[in-house]
This record gives C-alpha cells, structure tokens and sequence, in this order.
C-alpha cells in the first residue's frame, strides 16, 4: 500500500542516478587518461643509463575509482543541499556583521603591523617574514597603478626592481653614497627606465603588450649578468651598505645607535628598523596612489583602462597618460629595488627573474585588480600563505595551487571584488567589479 | 568660407584601399546652428565624423574649424586627442561609449581632464592639496553637477554609468562631451534606440545646447521626426557623395532624397514623406 506513494519518488529520483554515474563516469574516463601516465607507469634511469620500467596499475585503479566514488559524492551532496545561494551560506545577520569587519579591516590590519616589531620582538623569523610581506605589498601597490588602474598588463615588474636595487647597490659601493640619498635617485632611474619601456609598447595592447614588457624584464635581466665590469655579472654585488638612522649607523661600536641611546646593542634592532623602512616606505606608495586616483591623472588612468577611444574622444592625451603610469609604477618597484639591495647586502640577477614579475602580478590579479586593500591582503596570502604550508614539505606547491584554484572559482575577481568611486555628490557607492572593465592594453 | 561657419569640410575623400567612404564631400556647418548629415545605411556618414574627429586621416580634403575669435585650426593637421583639446570639437559614439565602471559624475569629470590638469599643476600641485587645486575641483563637480541636472540624472550621480538604462547613458554621453566645453558638438546618431518620449526629451536637450550653450551640432539621425524637427541644415549623403543640401522642407520634398531612401530601404524613404506631410 506505500508502494503507490513510493513511486512518483523513485521516477524522479531515476534519472538523478543516470546522471550522475554519467557524471561520475565522465570523471574517471578522464581521470583515466590523465593518471595512466603519471601513476600507471614508472619510469626510472636504469645502472647502465637504459631506461627501465614498472606498472602500477593498482595504484591507478585505486585513484580512478577514488575519482568515481568522490564524484558521485559530491553530486549526491550538492542534489542534497540544493542551489547553493549566498544568502543559503551566509544568513543577512552574519553578512551585516562581516560587513562592519570589513571596513573594520583596513585600519586593524595597519595597527597590527605597526606593533608587529614589539609583539614578535624576539622572533626574528616573523620579522623577516614581516619584511618580505612588506616588500611585495609595496611591488603589488606599485604594479597596481600599471595593472590595475591604468589596464596595461605588466609582465616585465621585476626590471625596475633590479634597476632600483642595481642603483643603489652601485652608487653606494662606488660613491659611497648613503641609502636616504640613494632611495629618490633609485625612484628615478626605475622610473626613466619605465618611460624607456613605455615608449616601444604605447601601440601594443594585450597579449603584444604583455609579451614585450615580459621581453624587457628579461633583457634588464641578461643585461645584469653580461656587463661584468659595471655589475659584477652573476657573481653580483656584494657588501651593500646598511641604511643609517640619520647618519648614525647600527652598529655594535661606540658610534652605533645603541651607544648612542645608552642600550645595550641587538642585532635585532637594525631588523626592527628596516621592518619601519619598508612600512613607511609601502604607506608613502598607498598614500601618493590613492591622493593619485582622486586627481585627474588617475582618474585619466582609470578611464583609459574602461575606454581607450572614448579617452581620445575627450582630448586626453593618452600617450602621457600610459608613460606616466609606467613611470609612477616603475618608481616605486625602483624604491622597493632599493631597499632589497640594503636588506640583503647582496643581490645578483638571480633574484630578479621572471618569477617575481609573475609572484606580483599574482598578487595583484589575487587581490582584486585596482583595490589597494586587496592588493595588502593577497600579498600577505600569497607570501604568508606559502610559509604557513612549509610544513607540507614536497605537497606545498600542491596545496598552494590547489588553494588558489578554489579562490579563484570563490573570488574570480579577486578579493576585494568592487570599485570605489574617487569622488561622490551624495554617498560613496562601491561599483560591483562586473561593470569595471580590466583594460585591454 | 565665411565668419558665420563654424566647420568647413572642403573637398573630403576617404578610401578604403579600393573601397571609396566619401568622394569629394563638401559642406559648412553654420555658427549656433543645429545641422544634420543623414543618408541611407552605408552612406558614409560616420566615416565623416570619424574625419572630422580625428579618428581617420582622409585621402583628401581639408576640414577646418573656425572660432570666434577669427582662429582657424586645420583638423586633419591634428592627432585625435587635439582636436577635442585645441579644436574644441566633441563627439560621442554611435555605440555608446561611456567609462562603465566609472559613477555619471566621475564620467564628467574625465571630460574636464585637461582643465583640471593644468589646475591641479600637472598632478604636483594637486598631491600636496594645494588650495588653488581644491577650488578647481570644486568648479569642476559643480559644472558636472550642473549637467547631471540638465538631462535629470543628479540621482543617480554615483551610480556606475554601466548600470544606467540606455536613455541615460546617451544623455550621460551628450553631456560627458559637453564638459569638455566644445564649440561643436558632434553626435553620432544620439536618438538611436530611444523611445518617443526619450527622442523628444532628446531633441528638448539638444535644442536648449544650442540656444543657452551656443554650442554649434552637428549631428548624424536616422530619427526622421528629431531631423525634421530640430535641424536648421540638412546634408543628405548616399554612396559617399552629397546628394542634396539646404533646409529640412528643402530636403523633405526633394526627389533625389527620396529616390536614394527608396532605394535604400522602403520604409525609411516612407519615414521621410510622411514627416513631411
């Protein structure tokens, strides 16, 4: 007598079960194709050079099988739980609440910053964490004014940070010239090198843009390791000058710093110091890009990312437009260059290759193109986030990848995935990322 | 030709390696006067605007915009940012070509780049907040909210322009390229997708341009009954040549006008003969 009650249930949960074992058959056909290779065969250098293998098609049923099994799991939890809603996820209570932790966000993360020198005192591996962190919030920052605001796709960041870091490096240990004297000049240089980058690619867009401006990163690069005489080669620069405090260095003897306060002298001291530099440093770059966004120059940075030909249409000349934004970007890469080179004592080319161009347009690309909250929070994600998984030894990569992945589908914006007006007539209305256009050139 | 012109197109040709845009093309578009270019699909209408704002460099021909003062600038001498910069010519899009992620007013102040620039001493001036920054930029929302109160949207000023509804985001555009304080405004096609009510308010708009602004149009229509009404020049093109020039009654009852409507598409040509009766 249930049976006739049964039954409308059963058909429609009838071709649910096709489906998903297509689906989940679907998932080990591929995951077949995909592992018979990796897993199902061994390959390895035999004694005598030959090359020598071994099956595992054990290894790769029991993989193929765990794909099949999890994706019927998967789909029969998602045909559980329904369409899945922002609102189903996150009640409105929890969502006004995050709402005021995340303008609350901004300023906590700054006051913990500031006290991270007192709080990890004597931990000195948080520190340089801390350093490390800064530098690439401070690369993102500046990168973001080239990507971000102005739409130009970079690929090239790294050159103006080895020119900023090569400049200080060779005028301090040829000139003798102290870093406060070195820091502007540095800016400079990194930021006539970015107009000499702009020139060549004002007409390119895209994907030509990104492919020279990857092009140039590498030639600064080869440039670097080829002119031994001026730079020393791969061997680098070595014994680059520590920053002083107004002149009074810190050192260990009697015109050192501590002397000078009556304290007793700590290594750690010129680390809490440099830890200030590069806050200070990464503010000054925040403060000029967000006075920048409300003048007109951003704004024409802006509006050429949104529509080129309407930015024309208006009269902006959009050749100084791009050459400023490359300028602006590439100066604060130079300072950032600068300091690295104080920091370390050394650099060599080696720590300017392509993979930190790709490291900080990650970080931009992450934090959600044009917002500078953003930019601070995937920089201590990407950089923080890394050392968190050190732990997981050979999986780090793995896991890292695998968490950026699920960002990415989360966040396809990035974190911070909305614009801020930078001028308002009654109240400031963040702008949805749909509508921001990401500039083509 | 004479003090009263603002625009003098002379002898324009623009070629498409074999193909031939505009043949020989030569009109004057009058000081404070609305004048319409329109034509059949395929005309070459817009392939004039894009000459005449710098867009294309013509195969021939010269184009010159007269101010005021007596100046006269050669347009096709000109790079396209120049000619809205020094030319005072604006223009909008056929397509509407608005900075989407941006809200109304920041759209209007992008418009005012080059004055605010200059204030804002090339950015140095404007970072250290200077005061005489602060009054510049205070005059350029009030002009811009000027505007926004002119075609009705100061309620909607800090929304993103790609969130508007199409009629606004033409109007936004009209009044975008008139914060640029252009002495001719061009406009491509500006009642293009607007409804009845939206095309007069339109017309409305553009008539008062003229009137209070003394700012000189000269726009593209397909909009029979916008042409008819507000145009005091007509210029009708077909095949890239000028075919028929003078008042809208001029145009309305002249054969050839006709002829190249019908031949081109039936119901326009029908458009174009019933606004005249």
């Amino acid at each position: 007598m249930t049976a006739p009650a049964a039954e409308p249930k059963l058909a429609s949960r009838a071709p649910d079960v096709a489906f998903i074992f297509k689906k989940a058959l679907i998932s080990a056909l591929v995951a077949l194709v995909l592992f018979s290779l990796m897993i199902g065969i061994r390959t390895e250098a035999g004694p005598a050079g030959q090359l020598i293998y071994w099956t595992r098609f054990g290894d790769l049923a029991a993989v193929v099988a765990a794909v099949f099994g999890g994706s019927i799991v998967v789909e029969l939890l998602r045909q559980w739980w329904g369409p899945v809603g922002t609102i189903r996820i996150v009640p409105p209570s929890v969502q006004s609440t995050l709402a005021v932790a995340r303008r609350a966000i901004a300023p906590v993360l700054l006051i913990f910053t500031f006290l991270v020198p007192v709080i990890f005192y004597d931990q000195r591996y948080i520190l340089d964490l801390g350093i490390l962190v800064l530098t690439y919030v401070m690369l993102g920052w500046g990168l973001n004014v080239v990507v971000g605001l102005a739409g130009l796709l970079d690929l090239g960041y790294v050159a103006f940070y080895a020119v900023g870091a090569y400049s200080y490096a060779l005028l301090a240990t040829n000139f003798g010239l102290s870093f406060w004297v070195c820091l502007p000049l540095a800016g400079i240089l990194a930021a006539f090198w970015g107009v000499l980058l702009g020139f060549p690619v004002l007409r390119l867009r895209g994907d030509y843009l990104a492919i020279v401006t990857l092009a140039f990163g590498e030639i600064i690069r080869l440039v670097i390791i080829n002119w031994q005489s001026l730079t020393g080669g791969p061997n680098g620069v070595s014994s680059i000058p520590r920053p002083s405090f107004f002149g009074i260095p810190l050192t260990p003897g009697d015109d050192g710093l501590a002397a000078k306060l009556g304290i007793e002298f700590s290594p750690t001291h010129r680390i809490v110091f440099l830890f200030y530099i590069i806050l200070a440093l990464a503010l000054l770059t925040n403060w000029v890009t967000i006075r920048l966004r409300r003048l007109p120059i951003g704004r024409a940075w802006e509006a050429l990312r949104e529509d080129e030909v309407a930015c024309r249409a208006l009269g902006i000349n959009t050749t100084t437009t791009k050459l400023t934004a490359f300028a602006t970007g590439a100066m604060f890469g130079g300072f950032a260059g600068a300091f690295f080179a104080t920091r370390q004592g050394f650099i060599s080319p080696e720590s300017f290759t392509f993979q930190e161009s790709a490291l900080v347009l990650a970080i931009v690309v992450l934090g959600g193109m044009g917002s500078q909250l953003g930019v601070a929070l995937a920089a201590l994600t990407m950089i923080g986030g890394f050392e968190l998984f050190r732990g997981l030894d050979q999986y780090r990569m793995l896991v890292f990848g695998l968490a950026m992945v699920l960002l990415m589908i989360w966040r396809p914006r990035g974190l911070i995935g909305h614009r801020a007006p930078t001028v308002f007539l009654q109240h400031s209305q963040a702008i949805s990322s749909d509508l921001v256009k990401e500039g083509h050139g | 030709m004479n003090g009263k012109s603002i625009l003098t197109v002379d002898h324009l040709s623009m070629r498409f390696g074999g193909i031939v845009a505009v043949s020989d093309l030569s009109f004057d578009a009058e000081r404070g006067k609305i004048t319409a270019l329109i034509g059949p699909n395929g005309a070459g209408k817009t392939t004039v605007f894009n000459c005449i704002t710098g867009f294309y460099k013509p195969t021939l021909g010269a184009m010159r915009v007269t101010h005021l003062d007596g100046r006269a600038i050669q347009l096709e001498r000109l790079n396209d940012f120049r000619i809205s910069k020094l030319a005072k010519v604006a223009r909008t899009f056929q397509n509407i070509r608005l900075f989407p992620g941006m809200t109304a007013l920041e759209n209007l102040m992008v418009a005012q780049h080059n004055a605010l620039m200059l204030a804002s001493g090339l950015t140095f001036l404007g970072l250290i907040g200077a005061p005489s920054w602060r009054t510049a930029e205070k005059r350029a929302i009030d002009l811009a909210r000027l505007w926004l109160d002119r075609i009705g949207l100061i309620d909607r000023a800090d929304d993103a322009a790609g969130n508007l509804p199409y009629g606004d985001q033409r109007r936004l555009e009209i009044a975008r390229a008139m914060c640029t304080e252009p002495a001719l405004l061009c406009l491509d096609e500006p009642a293009a997708g607007l409804n009845a009510r939206e095309s007069a308010a339109l017309s409305e708009l553009l008539l008062s341009i003229r009137t209070d602004h003394g700012t000189s149009i000269l726009l593209i229509e397909h909009d029979m009954s916008v042409v008819m009404e507000i145009s005091d020049h007509v210029v009708v093109m077909d095949y890239g040549v000028k075919i028929a020039e003078g008042t809208p009654q001029d145009i309305r009852d002249d054969p050839k006008v006709i002829a190249a409507y019908l031949g081109a598409d039936e119901e326009e040509a029908i458009a174009v003969m019933e606004s005249g009766t």
